[in-house]
């Protein structure tokens, strides 16, 4: 099975005025492609921790994390960026949207930074703000939209550079249970086409949609749950049809992982 | 490309959240680049009229004029004093340095002179004909003062072109007589002369002259007629003096010769005028060279104070940019999550304090152009509401004509992008250097 993503004895310490604190101690799992992780643990545990090291947006002290071919631990400061603006989409608890930027530019700008800027481009990204039901809403500001909605912007944001992984930290955080219910869907949805997702969560309910639950405490792995194999929810009519349209907002050349 | 212009885009879009403060940072950049134009254009237009002027005396010529000493004590008794270029002295120049080509001797006494029921108060300025030629007149009728009149000491004369306006309104001047009644003498209008452009005061070495009022006659006819020594009436009491020239003109062969010359003449004065100091060596090329050195000197202090306004000025962009890099921390930490390199960030932050510079440099260069039209526009305005005021000005101050200085232009440019860039990269620095985990949990 293809892995998205490899975690080989994971370390992580932080130094604090001369005082070293082990976020992560060594831990080990791989997240083959298609899989739907959710990370839980107390608070202190070391979710955050392990999804900047994912996310490339920090070096872990030891240990290795393979992205696909590439051993993130090695790669310098330009290099990771180039990783995160390839292979990676964030979704964050408070959508981290640019405010002066439109719902179209927020999700084009991963492309920016890879200097993919084109026509083709710009229709992608149209593509998936209509995925993501907000073909109205293309030229409104963050501040117009709704928290469901600017998330929804957030996740089709993730998409665009057709990333290993979403990772998403609390995405459902911010809002209210009907909204949550929303986003679970699209994230489900998109988990049936392919898409591999971690999702960092300290409610159980939105746990239990994932395929697999892994546990932290105090910086280890405590358990590693698959819920269930295969599709993450019995496919009905709706969902049927919101994978097509997914399909057709990637475009059948996107999921590299694949 | 469009990389570029999305880049260009997103900053000014960025600029645009807040459009006071990003106006205000650009005005800092417009006053220090409209000031670098405007002191230069101001400074290039003074220095431009003192050398127009010196250039109308003649880079070739020498000027040797009469200074009427201080009265000391012991001379009080006679009220007659004696001071000045003497003939003597004309001659003896012309004799022995070779490198003159050729002199002028010239008298100007003050008079009035009248035609019918119109009088003005005149300057009789005795001269032979290469006057014209030396001094650069024009001829408009008739023609100036010839050799065979001063050859005959004829009663002839030529008007300045203010004079003929003035005492003949209405009639042709040339073939009329003009009347002076201190000295009851007749002269006949042969020629009128354009008018020539007063000269200023410069450096000191030369009082200001206006010529508006000059009525030329040879010189021999001077001499012969009026003579050395003139009775001035002033307040009751009576002065008189005798001078026997009052200036002489010399041209000297060649440019190189002049200082060499110009020494020359000062030892050939000396023996009879240096302890008296009643004579003073004139030349323009040196007052060409001083002028430039000012010019020099003016343009680097106005370059000072316009480098200091700039300096103001990109200090501003500065703590503004510093600013706006705290204040969009999140902003930073996000695009970084998204990909942005460090330079991804410096570029997007240098480009915005660029942009800004840049209008700052543009919109000062247009005002820089608008220095011409203002001035006069401001000159104006003070001469209709506070003509007391205009009058108490020194006189380049209220006759300047700023220049924008060519170089002046692509040089403020350059400035504002290099005050973008070098005010722009330090806040960009500090940007670019966030941990963007951190940056992600700023507030
Ligand atoms: N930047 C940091 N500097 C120092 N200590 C840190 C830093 N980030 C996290 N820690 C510490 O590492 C441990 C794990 O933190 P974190 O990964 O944030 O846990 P969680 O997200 O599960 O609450 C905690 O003890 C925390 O105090
Ligand atoms: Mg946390």
């Amino acid at each position: 099975m293809k892995l998205a993503a490899k975690l080989v004895d994971l370390r992580k310490d932080y130094v604090l005025k001369g005082e070293t604190v082990r976020a992560l101690r060594g831990v080990s799992f791989d997240v083959p492609v298609g899989d739907y992780v959710a990370i839980m643990g107390p608070s202190g545990s070391g979710k955050s921790t392990l999804l900047n090291l994912l996310g490339c947006l920090d070096r872990p002290t030891s240990g290795s994390l393979f992205l696909g071919e590439d051993d993130v631990s090695k790669m310098n400061d330009n290099q990771l960026s180039r990783t995160r603006a390839t292979s990676i989409g964030f979704v964050f608890q408070s959508y981290n949207l640019i405010q002066q930027l439109t719902v179209l530019e927020n999700i084009e700008v991963p492309l920016y930074y890879q200097g993919r800027l084109s026509k083709e481009s710009r229709e992608r990204c149209r593509l998936l703000a209509e995925m993501v039901g907000l073909q109205e809403r293309l030229s409104h500001r963050p501040s117009q939209l709704s928290g469901g909605q600017q998330q929804r912007v957030a996740i089709a944001r993730s998409l665009v550079n057709d990333p290993y992984f979403i990772l998403a930290d609390e995405p459902t955080g911010n809002l209210d249970s009907a909204t949550t219910e929303e986003i679970l869907r699209l994230f489900e949805n998109l988990n049936e086409m392919g898409k591999t997702i971690i999702m960092v969560t300290h409610e159980n309910d939105v746990a239990g949609r994932a395929k697999r639950i892994v546990r932290l405490r105090d910086g280890k792995l405590q358990s590693d749950t698959t819920l269930r194999e295969g599709p993450a929810q019995s496919r009905s009519a709706e969902s049927a049809s919101a994978i097509e349209e997914i399909r057709a907002a990637i475009g059948s050349d996107s999921n590299k992982a694949l | 490309m469009t990389f570029f212009l999305r880049t260009l885009q997103l900053g000014i879009k960025s600029l645009l959240v807040h459009p006071l403060r990003s106006l205000l940072t650009v005005l800092g950049i417009f006053i220090g680049v409209a000031s670098v134009i405007w002191l230069l254009a101001i400074g290039e237009g003074i220095s431009r009229q003192a050398q127009k002027q010196i250039e109308g005396l003649g880079a070739d010529n020498i000027m040797v004029r009469s200074v009427k000493p201080l009265r000391s004590n012991d001379q009080e008794a006679s009220f007659i004093l004696p001071y000045g270029l003497l003939r003597e002295d004309y001659f003896r120049i012309v004799e022995t340095i070779p490198t003159v080509k050729s002199a002028i001797p010239i008298r100007e006494i003050r008079c009035e002179l009248s035609y019918r029921d119109r009088s003005i108060d005149g300057r009789l300025v005795g001269c032979t004909p290469e006057y014209a030629d030396i001094t650069k007149l024009k001829v408009e009728r008739g023609h100036f003062i010839t050799d065979g009149e001063v050859k005959l000491e004829q009663n002839h004369c030529v008007l300045a072109a203010k004079v003929a306006e003035r005492l003949f309104p209405f009639e042709e001047p040339v073939g009329r007589r003009v009347y002076s009644y201190e000295y009851q003498e007749f002269y006949q209008v042969v020629g009128v002369v354009r008018d020539r452009t007063p000269t200023a005061a410069i450096g000191g070495s030369l009082e200001a002259q206006d010529f508006s009022s000059d009525v030329y006659i040879p010189i021999s006819t001077m001499r012969k007629r009026i003579g050395d020594t003139v009775v001035l009436r002033r307040s009751g009491t009576r002065e008189g003096e005798t001078v026997e020239l009052n200036q002489i003109t010399l041209r000297v062969d060649k440019v190189a010769n002049v200082l060499r010359t110009a020494q020359l003449v000062q030892e050939t004065l000396e023996p009879v005028h240096g302890r008296k100091e009643d004579v003073k060596v004139i030349v323009p090329l040196e007052l060409l060279e001083q002028a430039r050195t000012t010019r020099m000197m003016f343009m680097v202090f106005m370059g000072l104070i316009a480098a200091i306004s700039l300096l103001v000025g990109g200090i501003g962009i500065m703590n503004i940019m510093l600013a706006t890099v705290t204040e969009r921390t999140r902003e930073i930490g996000i695009r970084r999550a998204l990909g942005a390199r460090r330079r991804d960030i410096i570029r997007q932050f240098l480009v915005e304090t660029i942009a800004l510079s840049v209008l700052g440099g543009l919109t000062g260069i247009a005002a820089g152009y608008a220095c011409r039209p203002f001035v006069a526009m401001l000159r104006e305005l003070m001469m209709h509401n506070t003509p007391t005021l205009m009058q108490s000005l020194p006189e380049v101050v209220r006759n300047v004509e700023p220049q924008v200085v060519p170089f002046s232009i692509p040089l403020a440019f350059g400035i504002s992008v290099v005050i973008g860039v070098l005010f722009g990269l330090y806040p960009a620095y500090r940007a670019a250097q966030m941990d963007p985990i951190d940056a992600l949990r700023h507030e």
